[in-house]
C-alpha cells in the first residue's frame, strides 16, 4: 500500500512537471508580452527596461527555475499587466469560479440522474432513446455555441436575462445551464449505465423475488448502488468545472478563473496564465490521486494489480 | 396423496421470442408437472435445458424477451396466470419464495441483514420496523447463525459464504410461503458447508411444512432431497416420477445417460459414460424428438416424429417412443436385426 501511494505521488509530481515545462514554453511561443504593454513606437531603451523589470532578459532555464521557485515558495508573482501579485488576483476570482461550478453541478445532476435512472428502467423505450439524443447533444455541441444560442434566445429575443457580468442570481443562469450542459450529459450516460449494471444484479433479483413494488426496487435496492460511481465522477467532475469555464467565462464576461486566464492570454501575462494553468493542474491531479487511493483502501484487488 | 396438489402446472409453455420475432426459443415447452403440500421435487437438467426459466415462469418474474405462451399454473387452487401485478407481487415472497443460484450475489452489500431479512415481513405483513428486526433476529436463529443479535446489525461483507447462503434461506421463508423454489442453491458452496445447507433446508421444511423444488444438476442431491424428479431436455420433462423408481429403472434413455454419468466411489474399473455430441439449440430443434441426434437407442421414427408424454407406472411419465406400449418389441427387433 506505502509502495502504491508513494508510486502514484510519483507519477503525479511527473505529471506537474510537465504541465508546468509545457505552459512555460506555450506562453513564450505566443510573443514578446513588452510589445503589448508599451505604446508602439517605444524607445528600445524602454523595451529593454521593461524586458529586465520581467526578468525576461534571462537565459530560458533560469526564467523556468524562477517560476518554479516562485511556485514552491507560494508567491506567485506579479502579474505583468495588473503589476499586483497574482496570488491576490486568483483568490479575488476563485469565490466566482466555485459558485458558478456549485450551482452548474448541482443543475446537472438534478438533470443527469432523474433522467438517467429513467433510461435504465425504460431501457430501449421512449425515454431511452430522447436521453441518448440528449446525451450526444450535450457531449459534442461546444459550449460557446451553447452559450451563444442562449444569448440569442434569452437575451435578444426574449430579453429575460442579462447576458455578461456576476451581481444577482440571473447573471448566473446562463453561465450555468451552458457549463452543466456537458456535464448533465456525461452524469445521464453515467447514472444509466450503472443503474442498468445494478437492475441486473442478482440482489435486485431478490428484491423482486421478495414481492417489493417496484418503486422500492428501483429506489433503495438499486438506486443507492448505482449512485457510487456517479458521486465520485461528480467530485472530480466539480474540481475540473472550476478550472475548464474558460470559454464559459468569456462567452458570459463571468468574473472567474476562466476569464483570469483568457485575460492573461490576452495580454500575454504569463504570470497569471502559469499560475492559473498549473494551480488548476494541481487540483485536478490531486483530486485524481486522491480517488486512486481512496479506491486502492475499498478495493484490495487494485493493490495487488500494481 | 389424492388430495389436490399444491402447484400443478398444466401444459405450460415460456418462449424467448428476438426483437424481430424472427428467433423463438422454447425454454420451456408443454411442461406438465404437479407438486403437494411438503413434498419435495427435484428438476434436473443439463444447463440451458430451461430448468431456471421454468422457475421463473412460475413467478412470472421473466426477463422482457420471455412470454408465457401458454398453459396454466394452479397454485392453491388459483390460475397464477389469471392475475394481475399487483397481485402477482402479492404471492412473490409471502406464498411462493425463492432462493438464486448465486447467495453470494443476493445480498445488497448497502443495507443491514435485519433490514433484509425483515423486508418481505414489513412489505407483506406490514409489520413495523421494531417488529421486523425481532422477526429477523428468530429468523436468523431457526437458521443456526450464531450471535443473531449482533449478526442482525451487521452488513453482507461481514458474513462467510455458508453464512450469506443462510441468511438468503431466511429471506425465503421470512413470511412462512407455501411453496420454496431453490434454484442450484449449493453450487457456490463447499462440501461441507453444502451439506449442512442441505440438511438446514430439510429441517425447515419439516418445521414449517413447506414444498420445495430443487433445481439441480447434481443427482446426488436429488437422493437425498427429494421425493419427486423431472427430468429436463431441450425445455421438455421427459420423464417424472418417484425419484426411487427413476433411479432403480430409468425409462428414458437422457434419464439412463445422466445416470450413468455420475462417479461411483465404490467401482473403479466402472467407466464413466458421458453423453455425445451437444446439447441442441433450442431456436432450431430437429423434427422428431429433441434428444434423438444424442441417443444411442433412437429408431426411425424418433427423428420424425416427436413422442407423446406417455404414462409408464402409477405417477411416472416418460417422452419416449420406447416407452410407448408396443414400440419397444419394434425397436428390439430392428436393433437385432442391425446387429
Amino acid at each position: 500500500m506505502k509502495n502504491y501511494i508513494l508510486r502514484r505521488v510519483g507519477y503525479s509530481l511527473l505529471s506537474l512537471f510537465l504541465l508546468s515545462l509545457t505552459i512555460f514554453l506555450f506562453v513564450r511561443v505566443t510573443g514578446d508580452p513588452t510589445s503589448l504593454l508599451l505604446e508602439p513606437g517605444a524607445s528600445p531603451e524602454d523595451i529593454e527596461n521593461l524586458r529586465r523589470q520581467f526578468g525576461l532578459d534571462q537565459p530560458l532555464w533560469v526564467q523556468y527555475w524562477r517560476f518554479i521557485e516562485s511556485f514552491v515558495t507560494g508567491d506567485l508573482g506579479l502579474s505583468f499587466y495588473y503589476r499586483t501579485p497574482v496570488l491576490d488576483l486568483y483568490f479575488e476570482r476563485l469565490p466566482n469560479s466555485l459558485l458558478l461550478a456549485a450551482v452548474a453541478m448541482a443543475l446537472s445532476l438534478l438533470i443527469g440522474i432523474p433522467s438517467g435512472v429513467l433510461a435504465a428502467v425504460r431501457v430501449g423505450g421512449f425515454w431511452d432513446n430522447a436521453g441518448k439524443i440528449f446525451t450526444l447533444l450535450g457531449l459534442s455541441l461546444p459550449s460557446f455555441f451553447i452559450g451563444l444560442v442562449l444569448i440569442l434566445f434569452f437575451t435578444v429575443y426574449l430579453g429575460w436575462l442579462p447576458s455578461s457580468g456576476s451581481g444577482t442570481a440571473w447573471h448566473l443562469i446562463m453561465p450555468a445551464v451552458t457549463l452543466g450542459w456537458y456535464f448533465a450529459a456525461a452524469h445521464m450516460r453515467l447514472t444509466r449505465s450503472s443503474m442498468l449494471e445494478v437492475l441486473g444484479s442478482e440482489y435486485v433479483k431478490l428484491a423482486r423475488l421478495k414481492g417489493l413494488p417496484e418503486a422500492l426496487v428501483i429506489g433503495k435496492h438499486a438506486f443507492k448502488n448505482a449512485l457510487i460511481p456517479v458521486i465520485t465522477l461528480a467530485g472530480i467532475n466539480l474540481v475540473v468545472m472550476i478550472n475548464v469555464a474558460v470559454v464559459v467565462e468569456t462567452v458570459f464576461a463571468w468574473p472567474g478563473i476562466g476569464r483570469l486566464l483568457y485575460e492573461g492570454i490576452s495580454f500575454r501575462d504569463f504570470p497569471v496564465v502559469q499560475a492559473v494553468v498549473v494551480i488548476g493542474g494541481c487540483m485536478i491531479i490531486l483530486v485524481n490521486l486522491l480517488v486512486d487511493i481512496l479506491y486502492a483502501l475499498i478495493d484490495p484487488r487494485i493493490r495487488l494489480e500494481s | 396423496m389424492s388430495s389436490q396438489p399444491l402447484l400443478s402446472l398444466e401444459n405450460l409453455s415460456t418462449h424467448y421470442v428476438s426483437q424481430q420475432g424472427a428467433r423463438v426459443v422454447r425454454a420451456v415447452d408443454d411442461v406438465t408437472l404437479s407438486l403437494h403440500a411438503g413434498g419435495t421435487l427435484g428438476i434436473v437438467g443439463e444447463s440451458g435445458s430451461g430448468k431456471s426459466t421454468l422457475a421463473l415462469s412460475i413467478l412470472r418474474l421473466l426477463p422482457p424477451a420471455a412470454r408465457i405462451v401458454g398453459g396454466r399454473m394452479i397454485f392453491e387452487g388459483e390460475n397464477l396466470l389469471d392475475k394481475s401485478d399487483t397481485e402477482m407481487r402479492r404471492v412473490r415472497g409471502k406464498r411462493i419464495a425463492m432462493i438464486l443460484q448465486d447467495p453470494m450475489a443476493s445480498l445488497n452489500p448497502l443495507f443491514s441483514i435485519g433490514n433484509q431479512v425483515g423486508e418481505p415481513i414489513r412489505v407483506h405483513e406490514g409489520a413495523s420496523r421494531a417488529s421486523a428486526w425481532e422477526r429477523a433476529v428468530a429468523l436468523l436463529k431457526s437458521v443456526r447463525i450464531a450471535s443473531p443479535e449482533t449478526r442482525v446489525s451487521q452488513f453482507p461483507h461481514e458474513m462467510s459464504g455458508g453464512m450469506r447462503q443462510r441468511i438468503v434461506g431466511a429471506i425465503g421463508i421470512s413470511c412462512e410461503p407455501r411453496l420454496l423454489i431453490a434454484d442450484e442453491p449449493t453450487t457456490s458452496l463447499d462440501l461441507t458447508i453444502q451439506a449442512q445447507y442441505l440438511n438446514l433446508l430439510r429441517d425447515l421444511q419439516r418445521e414449517h411444512g413447506l414444498a420445495l423444488i430443487f433445481i439441480t444438476h447434481n443427482l446426488g442431491i436429488v437422493a437425498k432431497m427429494c421425493d419427486q424428479l423431472a427430468v429436463m431436455y431441450a425445455g421438455q420433462v421427459v420423464e417424472q416420477g418417484p425419484v426411487s423408481r427413476i433411479f432403480s429403472a430409468p425409462a428414458h434413455p437422457y434419464t439412463r445417460a445422466l445416470l450413468g454419468s455420475i462417479p461411483r466411489m465404490t467401482d473403479n474399473r466402472q467407466h464413466l459414460t458421458a453423453i455425445e455430441g451437444q446439447p441442441p439449440d433450442l431456436s432450431s430443434l430437429p423434427p422428431g424428438c429433441a434428444f434423438a441426434p444424442r441417443c444411442p437407442m433412437a429408431i426411425a421414427r424418433c427423428r420424425v416424429e416427436a413422442p407423446p408424454e406417455v404414462a409408464i407406472d402409477e405417477g411416472r411419465t416418460a417422452r419416449c417412443w420406447l416407452a410407448v406400449p408396443g414400440v419397444e418389441a419394434t425397436a428390439a427387433t430392428m436393433r437385432s436385426n442391425v446387429a
